[in-house]
Order: structure tokens, then sequence, then C-alpha cells
């Protein structure tokens, strides 16, 4: 049995049988960076020495009979904005190209106390802003299934590595849709959970009220497993809420009986590709077989959500990004005439096109004046499109739905036209603005060969009964 | 033609607490150390986030309780905005619409014109920044940032524009200050910045047609001594009504704008910053990484129920239960609540108010000065003084001795309170300071100083009154406990035997 396309639980029972020592089963890994990484251009760093040496270790600490985590020897790559203590943290930006964190990330920490092998950082749109990953100031990454092709972002290098067999697991982060829209155009699981589920302490902020860390895997257990390693209350983040965490593998293959699956009309509206309309149609029908009721909902608001997610998202980001002025760390410009003309000049050469636009909205949706006609009035129906899916949810006990309107697009395809990048998001970025969990699970692929996923939106903190529907879908298709 | 100069001051105060307003750092003044009071959060660093420290948040709902204010059940954090190297986020998390408190007043005594009732806009919690440096010497261009100060809680009390002098503004910042101290909250030390002020100043220029015209509203930044404030604002006052005078420019007219002077404590003048017009605009925006704090009645209550003692309730329970002078009472309560709680202590010891204030706004208040040191550095613990005081009040030994004594316990520093007590019975014992009333002992002395002058207590006996006074003394210096009354009673009995 070959070691790269095995499921995270092949793999930990081959290392538990002690069939392969971590070292081994790393080094595959690593191996099929090293064969397919300089076309798909997923990770930013990564070392193989020191990969091996986490590993060597693992495997010291299973021969001493220690106690090992529950990722004991499973290589794990990280989003490059979540901190590592010693190790560059770039967020694909020249601002912070040469940024080396004092401190780890809190999902950093608990990689390390479940015994993962860190294996690399992978590439992003700069600060996590953008659906395609081309907004990386370093390296475009490509879609593993076709190179011509977008892996979707922001977390666009961590699916392309799950995707392209270079990991089994990586870590991203979703704001509007980051984890969700890659996985699916990449072809694998990714999550993101209810917000205050994972502690951010450590993750780059790009919108603090929306950014969520979640786990990117090759099959729905893969995930739950990543996503009990990082969940759980941190004291750090004023915003974690302090639940327990289930043990989401435990109950994970036990079909939800009498599961109701709502759909929205708002979500097939004009726009949607008709592969993807399909997908999505078919997955529903197995979800019948299986024993599931289909029904019809309402989601009033969700025609709004992109211009509120484009008033909030820019707001927070204009002030979380404020930070980087050249006078503490980072990157700082060369030559300036004065303390106003170095904030101008490092702001305008370090950072790039997509997060300045960003920016701009933001600084002037805040400005005096503007502030209740945007910020205010996006916050008002920001709690209309919550409160579409308090109501939603008192009918049915998941919402099913398209990831993206389409299946991934060519590389530059809508570089310039930032509108339609935006409308990539258009049915993931209401669960941001809701805080509620959503999944992307592979439920087919188009005519031209790519993957194609399936939405699943669960109520708050119901992550258990998310990834039990979603391992159900995936189990009735195999 | 007369005016009426208007005056609201905006107060910074730094809390004494043992960390930082969203981190764990020590909050210390440490300006010798640069950057050593520092971590993630308070650095600004990528990823970190704020925790609120919910003991700076106690003693700013404590403080807005004595401040009379309303306190709100539902408050929040907002972050406000600006670029400046001290500044390491770019914005300062404060309070905007939502403040803790608002809407309550302090009462201050104003010298020769009783009590003024001044208004509480309101009182938020923020976190200060850190500390530019500018090295000019040598012509270099060299600045430095200090972060140690950075997020240092910091709650920024605004009053009304009831302030009418430079007199009541001394009164009402002396008031705050006591009761900041008396609450535990600050030290208020203005050489440290714990406590920093600005001064809103106009004038209401009243003309004898009976119009009443404003000023354009000044703001004076940075006045760093109570002094300062003083002084800035009786210069307002003369250079606005100059200004009045020369252009007749008053508030409301079109381009007329708040104005933000500096103040130049060396030459004693405002001088011109910027005009609100090119103020920044702050884009305040509620912070995402805190969650907004609510507090229920009961809560409140809980809080209410724990404050100590203001000194406006001190005074009054000083006055009446030590029956002592409005001069006594405002001069122990106003050197702060150690000082006030020191009294109290000598009071109850020795059973005598009046005694134990002058002795605590003589004796005592002058070693302090001289030393220069707190009353928690004094050496003389209050149950030592009291106790030593106790034996005047039961005329066991005269208040001269006492001072002798007083004298000793000094030199001695700093002793256990116990050993103080016997060490007090010691000295007494070793100087023979005892009041010696027992007439036996005291009789073979006087018969042996009448004996050896027969001349004077002739001339005593002849009608010579100030004859006796010698050998009063002469009695006294052989017995130093001796009574100079009892004495004097004895001698003349002798006498006249």
């Amino acid at each position: 049995m070959s070691i790269v396309g095995s499921t995270t639980e092949e793999l930990l029972g081959q290392l538990a049988s002690g069939d392969v020592s971590c070292v081994e089963l790393t080094s595959a890994y690593l191996d099929q960076i090293a064969a397919r990484d300089p076309e798909v251009q997923a990770f930013l760093r990564y070392d193989r020495d020191d990969a091996l040496q986490q590993a060597e270790q693992i495997d010291a600490k299973r021969k001493r009979g220690e106690q090992l985590g529950q990722l004991a020897g499973l290589p794990v790559a990280v989003k490059d904005n979540m901190c590592t203590k010693g190790q560059p943290t770039t967020c694909a930006s020249r601002m912070l190209e040469n940024f080396v964190p004092p401190y780890d990330a809190h999902v950093v920490t608990r990689l390390k106390e479940a015994d993962a092998v860190l294996i690399g950082r992978t590439n992003l749109d700069e600060f996590a802003m953008g659906s395609s990953t081309e907004n990386s100031a370093f390296q475009v990454t490509r879609n593993p299934h076709n190179a011509e092709f977008a892996p979707g972002g922001s977390s666009g290098g961590s699916a392309a590595a799950v995707g392209g067999g270079m990991t089994p697991l990586a870590l991203g982060s979703d704001t509007g849709g980051s984890i969700r829209q890659p996985a699916s155009f990449c072809g694998v699981v990714g999550m993101k959970p209810t917000y205050g589920r994972v502690s951010r302490y450590g993750l780059v902020a790009f919108a603090s009220s929306l950014d969520q860390i979640g786990p990117l895997a090759g099959d729905v257990t893969g995930a739950a497993r990543l996503l009990k390693v990082i969940a759980g209350h941190d004291a750090r983040d004023s915003t974690c809420v302090d639940l327990p965490v289930p043990e989401y593998t435990q109950s994970l293959n036990e079909p939800l009986s009498g599961l109701t699956i709502g759909i929205a009309a708002e979500h097939f509206a004009s726009g949607l590709d008709a592969e993807v309309e399909s997908i999505v149609r078919r997955a529903l029908d197995i979800y019948t077989s299986l024993g599931a009721t289909v029904k019809e909902i309402s989601l009033p608001h969700s025609r709004y959500a992109v211009a509120t997610y484009y008033v909030v998202a820019p707001c927070e980001a204009s002030s979380n990004l404020a930070r980087y002025d050249g006078v503490h760390y980072g990157f700082r410009a060369e030559t300036f005439e004065n303390m106003i003309d170095m904030y101008a000049t490092t702001r305008g050469e370090g950072f790039g096109d997509e997060v300045k636009r960003r920016i701009m909205v933001g600084t002037y949706a805040l400005s005096a004046g503007y502030y209740d006609a945007y910020y205010l009035k996006a916050l008002k129906v920001r709690r209309l499109i919550r409160e579409d899916f308090d109501r939603a949810f008192a009918d049915v006990d998941v919402i099913a739905s398209p990831v993206s309107p389409t299946p991934a697009f060519k590389i530059g395809a809508l570089v310039d036209d930032p509108l339609a990048m935006y409308l990539q998001d258009l049915y993931t970025l209401s669960a941001n603005l809701a805080g509620i969990p959503g999944i992307s699970v592979p439920a087919g692929t188009s005519s031209g060969g790519l993957p194609i996923g399936l939405q699943l939106l669960a109520p708050a903190f119901e992550e258990e009964r998310l990834l039990r529907a979603a391992r159900m879908f995936e189990k009735g298709g195999e | 033609m007369h005016h009426t100069i208007v005056i609201g001051l905006e107060t910074h105060v730094q809390l004494l607490t043992k960390s930082k307003l969203f981190c764990g750092c020590v909050n210390r003044f440490n300006p010798k150390n640069p950057n050593v009071q520092t971590c993630p959060v308070c650095l600004g660093l990528p990823g970190s986030l704020p925790v609120m420290n919910r003991e700076a948040f106690l003693l700013s709902v404590k403080t807005g309780l004595a401040l009379n204010c309303d306190i709100s059940q539902f408050t929040k954090w907002d972050r406000k905005q600006y670029y400046y190297p001290d500044l390491p986020k770019a914005y300062q998390i404060s309070q905007y619409d939502l403040p803790f408190s608002h809407d309550g007043f302090l009462e201050a005594e104003v010298e020769g014109q009783g009590v003024k009732r001044v208004g509480i806009i309101r009182a938020h919690l923020e976190e200060d920044a850190g500390k530019n440096m500018h090295d000019e010497t040598g012509g270099s261009r060299d600045s430095r940032v200090d972060l140690n100060r950075c997020g240092t809680p910091l709650l920024e009390i605004v009053s009304e524009p009831d302030l009418r002098s430079a007199a009541e503004a001394k009164a009402y910042l002396d008031e705050l200050k006591l009761l900041l101290n008396y609450l535990g909250v600050s030290d208020c030390n203005m050489q440290e910045g714990s406590l920093r002020c600005d001064a809103n100043v106009n004038l209401h220029i009243h003309g004898d047609d009976g119009s009443n015209i404003a000023t354009p509203i000044v703001e004076v930044k940075n006045l760093n001594s109570f002094r300062g404030v003083e002084q800035a604002i009786d210069f307002e006052a003369n250079r606005q009504l100059e200004i009045y005078q020369e252009t007749g420019r008053k508030l409301g007219d079109p381009g007329v704008h708040k104005e933000t002077r500096g103040w130049d404590a060396n030459r004693s003048v405002t001088f011109g910053q910027r005009s609100k017009e090119e103020a920044s605009d702050y884009r305040y925006l509620p912070d995402p990484d805190l969650v907004p704090i609510t507090l229920t009645v009961n809560e409140i209550d809980e809080i209410r129920q724990s404050l100590c003692e203001f000194p406006a309730d001190r005074r009054r329970r000083f006055s009446t239960a030590f029956e002592l002078s409005a001069y006594d009472v405002s001069v122990i309560v106003n050197q702060g609540a150690e000082f006030a709680d020191y009294f109290e202590t000598v009071a109850g010891e020795c059973g005598d108010g009046k005694q134990a204030a002058n002795w605590c706004t003589q004796d005592v208040l002058r070693e302090l000065n001289e030393r220069n040191a707190p009353i928690g550095e004094f050496p003389v613990s209050a149950v030592a003084l009291g106790t030593l005081l106790a034996k005047v009040v039961a005329n066991e030994i005269t208040t001269k001795s006492a001072r002798e004594v007083f004298a000793e316990l000094l030199e001695l520093e700093a002793i256990e309170p116990t050993d103080a007590l016997s060490k007090i019975d010691q000295i007494i014992e070793e100087r023979g300071l005892a009041i010696v009333s027992d007439t036996g002992e005291l009789e073979g002395v006087v018969e042996a100083v009448l004996a050896g002058n027969q001349q004077i207590a002739d001339d005593f006996r002849s009608g010579k009154q100030g004859a006796i006074g010698p050998l009063i003394g002469q009695v006294m210096r052989e017995v130093k406990g001796a009574d100079a009354k009892v004495v004097r009673q004895m001698l003349i009995e002798k006498i006249g035997e």
C-alpha cells in the first residue's frame, strides 16, 4: 500500500502498527513535494531536514513507548499567515518578507502538542485577500489537477498541497470562503468552523470578526481529526468560546437519521454554472436515497451578502493592516523624505494592488461622514443575514449549496476584474457574516476534469452534525 | 464690559494595576530600561490579540462611582486610528460612543469661595501609547521609541466646562487627585506622567448692552503640572481677550475652528499647534478583537459596596468625631488616605483628637517634609505615636518629654512596632521623664533646695513672687519627671510653714 494517497486513518494505522515509520512517511511526502511542487508552487517554504528531524523525534518517542498525540507522525502544512516561532511568517507579502515571529500561533502550539510534523508553509493571496492565490507577492500556485487553472484562494497553497498529495493535512484560514472555495477547486475537504471555535491567536488578522482557521484534508475523517486538535478555548483570544469540543471522529460514521437538508432558491439563481448546479442536485439525490429529506428554505438577505462583506471586511482590514508602517518590524522603504513619507512609501511599495484596494475601500467607508452610511448599515444587514439562518435552521438540520458559482477558472482569467473575483465567494461568505460553520466536500468533476465541491452549512457550534452529514455523503458516493 | 473664563478639563490618569490593560506585561514606570516591559500584544505584532485586564476595569468603575457617574451596563472598545511611531498598532484601543461611565460630578472646596460642584461629562478607559525620544545632541536626528508605557491603563476624565478661574481648576484637580489617591487608583505622579491634563479654555464676554459673546475654544495640551494648568489658563484668558479686542472673532464665526495649543513651561506661554480643521479623522471602529462588557445592576451595586470612604466624607466625619477645626481636618485629609489613616490610629490610641491633630499636622508633617518621604516610610508608627501621646493625655509625661521621646524614636528609624512600645517605656525610664507627682519623693528634694536658698525663701515671704522661679527650675533639674505645677505648690507650702 502506498503512502501518498492513503487516508489519514490508514496512515495512522500504518504508523501505529510499525509498518511504516514517521521518517519514511514524511520522506514520501517530501519526495512528492520535490516531484510536484516545482509545477504546483503550493509551498512558499519547506525544509526537508527540519521535517525529517521532527519525524525522527516522533519515531523515537514512539520507540520509547511514550503517549503520542492525536496526529502522531502525520505531516501538516500550514498557511503562511499563522505565526511560527523563529520561522518567517510572510502572509505572501513583501511587507512581511523578513518577519520572524517570536511566538507560536495557538494552532501551531496545538499541532506540536499533537505530534504533527510541520512539513512546510503554504502560499496564499497576500494577507488572505483573494480567491485564486494569484495575489501572492512571491509565486502563483496552480491547480494540482490542471496547472493552467487556479487552485482558488486564499488558502490555495494548502488546498493544492493536499490535492496534489504533498501532505495529508493542511491548515487554512477562511474569511469569506478562503478554505472552502480552494478545497472545492482542488478536490479536497475543507472546513470553516464556527467563529470562536478555534483561537485566532497568532493568525495574522485580515478581518477579525470573520477570520477563522480550519482544516483541509483528503477526506472528512481527516478534517474531523485535525479540527479536534485545533478547536477549543484559548484565553488569549477574547472571541474564542469556552465550549467543550466533541470527539468528532467517534460519531462520524453514524448516519444522521431523519436528516432534513435545506436548499435556498437564492443559491440557484442566475450566474450559477450548469455543471455545478447538476452536481449539487445529484448530491441532493444521493442524500434522498440515504433517507434524508430535502426542504426549500429562503435566505432573503443573502443577495446583500457580497455588498455587506465588501464593506465589513475592508473596514476591519484597513485597521488591522495599519500597523505595517515600517517603524517597528517588516519592510521599510529605502528612501523617504520624512516620517509621513516613510509611512506612505513603505506602504505603497510593501503592499500589492488587491491589499491596497481593500485598505482604500475600508479607509473610505470608515471616514467621518461615511461611517453610518457604510459600516453601520453593513452591520445591520449582517444581523439580518444571521437572522435568515436562525429562521432556516429552525426547519432544517443543514443547508446544502454550491461552494462557488463555477469550477476552477484559468490562471489570469479574473485578475483584471476584481468584482468577478469577489463574486467567487457569493455562496461562502454568508457563513462568515453569520459566524456559522461550513464545509466543502468533493461532489463531482466537471467535463474539463476539474473537481467541484458541495457546501454544507450548520448552526453555530454544530460541527459534529456538519461532519457527520458530510461523511454520510462521502460514504454514500463511494 | 467684563468677561467670564470658561474652562473644561480633560484629565488622563494612569491606573495602578500590576499588569497592562490588554496583556500580562508589568505596568511600571521604567524609563531607564526601554522596551523591556513588552510582549507580542503590546508591541502590536502580527497575529497578537488583546485580552482585557479585569482589575483595570474594576478600578475604573470604582472611580466612575466615586465621581457620582452613571455606570453603563453595556460598554465596548473602539479603535482610535492614527499613525505615530509610539503607537505600534496604528490605533489606540479606547472607548468612543459608549464609555463605561458618564454624567457625574465632583465637589471641590475653592479657597474663599466655598464648595464648587463640577460636572463630569464622562470617564472612559483606554490604553496609553509608548514614548518617542528625540536625541537632538550634536545635530543628530536620532529618534527612538520606548514601548514600556504602551498599553498602560489610562483613565480619561472629562469635566463639563463648569470651571470659572484658574483657582477653581486647581481646586478641582487637587480634589480629583486626592480622590484617586483614596481609591488607590493612581499615584497621580505628574513627573512620571501618571497624571496629564488638557484644558479647554474660552471667554464669555458680557457687553454693557447685555450682549454675551463667546470667544473661540482653545485646547491647551500636555499640561504637566497643576501650576502649569493655572498659568496656562490665565495666559489664555489674557491672550484671548486681546485677540478679541483686536479682531472681534467669536465662536461660531465662519472659518473659526477649535484651536490646539501647546504649553511652554519655560517661557510660560501657549503656542499654536494645529487647528481642528487640519485635525485627523480618527475613523473610530468597534474593536472586533474584544467582546463588549456587560454589568448587571447587582454587579454595579457590589462594586459600590466595596468603595472606600471618600475625602469629603472623611472630612465630615473627622470634624465631628474628633472635634477638629475645618483647617486641621483639611490638612490631615488632604495629605492622602494613608496620612489620614495614620492620624485616625494615633487619635484612637491616645483618645484625644486635638492632641493627635497637633502632633500629626506639626511634628509628623515637619519631619515628613524634611525627609521628603511619604507617611508609609515614616519611622514612628501610628500605634507608637498614639501610645506616647496617651501618656501625655494621662498626665504621665509632659509634652516636652514626649517630644524628647519622639526625637529619639525618629533616630532609631524603623523598628518593629512591638519593640517601639517597650522602647518608649525604656526611654522614659532611662531619662527619668515620668511625671513625679508622688510628693513623698519630691519632698526631700524641695526641702534640700530650700535649705540651700534661705535668702530666696525670705524674699518670697516678703512678697517677691517671682523669686520662686529659680527654685522650681532647680527642683526640676534634680527630678526630671517632676510636674512644674506640683513643685511650685510644694515650694509655696514649705516656705509658708
